[in-house]
């Protein structure tokens, strides 16, 4: 017999609106342990007032939200003991040193000081800051900040991890950094979710992706079968001056069109930013 | 109260790292009102049967203890607005009543340190005043009155410049007319009661009766007490409506 496996993150018709503006529309939502799921989509699409709803820091205006089998709105506090939250933004304390920082973060997590002591130490070496360790914060680089806020969102072992655009104003090689830092903390097994409108982080890291555009859901599957329905070649031609692109299911059709073609076109595999366009006739990044 | 502990721990991390240049900026606007007023005035102008000098030493611990405590909520403001920092206490698994009273126990050693440094700049200019417990007591109800009364408004105003524009309508006006540069008898009976309002006019009269060996008016006393409750009761209701 299958184990009934329970989702670690549920939403059951979450909606946010701003006035007129609807940031979360009625989504839907379930993500199970172990899992790295990542939420992409455009700037403004609803993945962080997602993200915060989620971390309690945003009230929902419908709907419900439960992490670890907790409403968030009701029991806000029990949500919070088992989830790691990394923001967008630079929120490390500036006034602390690393250790500080950390040993801050133990202390408002409840953690018993001989328990802090040893993770803190782990988790400085985990994100390669140990001899940086009391330093001012205030003295570092972005990257060394995003590393310290990912040693302090896992310092007390939480069991979910939210990370919203963690990689967003890296260089490319802090963010590969960054990267591997994250397949190593799920395989230690915390589950992860994810925001990014980085097509090449949801394809690298996640296991399912979720694709939101305006708020809503549009699509939520593995990126194997999100590229599978779209098409996994794209023949890409100008058009009047302008990119055009049509998708098949093989190579072979792929050529076969383009050699029915009267002007020049290029064949490329399909990729998550393709299977957005097909869905919203727009780029992720426009 | 785990979440309260952390919260203290790294003020005090911070205030210990810069306590020499706290306490200088502490020192200087009570120092430079001793001067005009002490000096330039003279001992001679009789207040309430005093000298000047005396009259307003307790007010100015009533005074300063209160700006220094209610200076937190500019710094909570920015650890919410700028710096994001504040964020790491609402997604930690810690009630907003713990949040609050890491907050306000914060401030109140801020607001101490003020009234301390009062203490010994009134002893440089020769004036010695009464340590007891109703001395202590007023200073603490004092700061704990304001330190809940700048939560409050920390999570009410949405930028620094709000912030600025309360202390501006509120605070300056409350630290020249709620009795501690001059007893409100000479008020018109009208702007009297109104400053019966303000928690600074109980406040400053406690201080002053206690630092200068008298008994404290209990209404005032009584009314501190009343506006502590509901202020850090507040507090813990902007705190909780702020996030969840």
């Amino acid at each position: 017999m299958t184990p009934i496996v329970k989702p670690l993150i549920k939403t059951e018709a979450l909606t946010k609106t701003y006035g007129s503006i609807i940031a979360v529309d009625n989504l839907d939502l379930e993500i199970t342990e172990g899992e790295i799921f990542g939420f992409l989509g455009p700037n403004g699409a609803g993945k962080t007032t997602t993200c915060r709803i989620l971390t309690t820091l945003t009230k929902p205006s419908s709907g419900h939200a439960f992490v670890s089998g907790f409403n968030v709105v009701e029991e806000p506090v029990k949500a919070k003991s088992g989830i790691g939250v990394v923001p967008q933004y630079l929120n490390v304390d500036g006034e602390l040193s690393a250790y500080e920082n950390l040993k801050l973060h133990g202390m408002l997590h409840g953690m018993e000081w001989g328990k802090m002591k040893m993770h803190i130490e782990k988790m400085l070496e985990f994100v390669q800051l140990s001899d940086r360790a009391s330093s001012l914060v205030k003295t570092f680089s972005e990257g060394m900040k995003k590393r310290l806020m990912v040693a302090r969102a896992l310092l007390h072992e939480p069991k979910v991890l939210f990370l919203d655009e963690p990689t967003v104003g890296l260089d490319p090689q802090t963010r590969r950094n960054i990267w591997g830092i994250i397949r190593r903390i799920n395989q230690e097994r915390a589950t992860i979710f994810l925001t990014t409108h980085y097509i090449e982080e949801a394809e690298v890291l996640c296991h399912r992706v979720g694709i939101i555009d305006y708020g809503r859901l549009i699509a939520l599957d593995i990126p194997e079968q999100l590229l599978k329905r779209t098409g996994r070649f794209v023949v890409e031609m100008l058009d009047d001056d302008r990119s055009k692109a049509r998708f098949f299911k093989n190579r072979e059709d792929a050529g076969r069109f383009v050699a029915s073609l009267d002007r020049d076109a290029i064949i490329r595999k399909s990729n998550l930013e393709d299977v957005f366009i097909k869905l919203t006739g727009r780029k992720v990044i426009d | 109260m785990v979440g309260t502990y952390a919260i203290f721990w790294r003020e005090m991390v911070i205030l210990r790292r810069r306590l020499i240049r706290v306490m200088a900026s502490y020192a200087i606007s009570p120092l430079l009102f001793l001067i005009a007023f002490g000096w330039g005035m003279g001992r001679s102008l009789q207040v309430e049967g005093m000298d000047y000098l005396t009259f307003m030493i307790p007010g100015l611990i009533a005074l300063s203890s209160m700006s220094q405590t209610f200076s937190i909520a500019m710094d909570i403001n920015i650890s919410r607005f700028y710096w994001m920092t504040f964020e790491e206490f609402q997604t930690a698994p810690i009630s907003s009543s713990s949040i609050v009273l890491g907050e306000v126990l914060s401030g109140m050693v801020r607001g101490m340190l003020a009234s301390f440094i009062i203490f010994i700049l009134a002893a440089a200019f020769g004036i010695r005043l009464n340590v007891n417990w109703a001395l202590l007591l007023s200073v603490i109800f004092n700061t704990f009155m304001f330190a809940s009364a700048a939560v409050i408004t920390s999570m009410i105003v949405k930028s620094h410049a709000d912030q600025a524009s309360f202390n501006g309508f509120f605070i300056v006006p409350m630290s020249f007319l709620c009795g501690t540069f001059f007893p409100l008898s000479r008020f018109p009976e009208w702007a009297y009661l109104i400053a019966q309002v303000f928690p600074l006019t109980h406040a400053s009269s406690c201080i002053r009766a206690a630092a200068l060996g008298m008994d404290i008016p209990l209404i005032s006393f009584l009314v501190m007490i009343i506006y502590s409750i509901l202020f850090f009761l507040g507090a813990i209701t902007c705190v909780k409506k702020a996030s969840l």
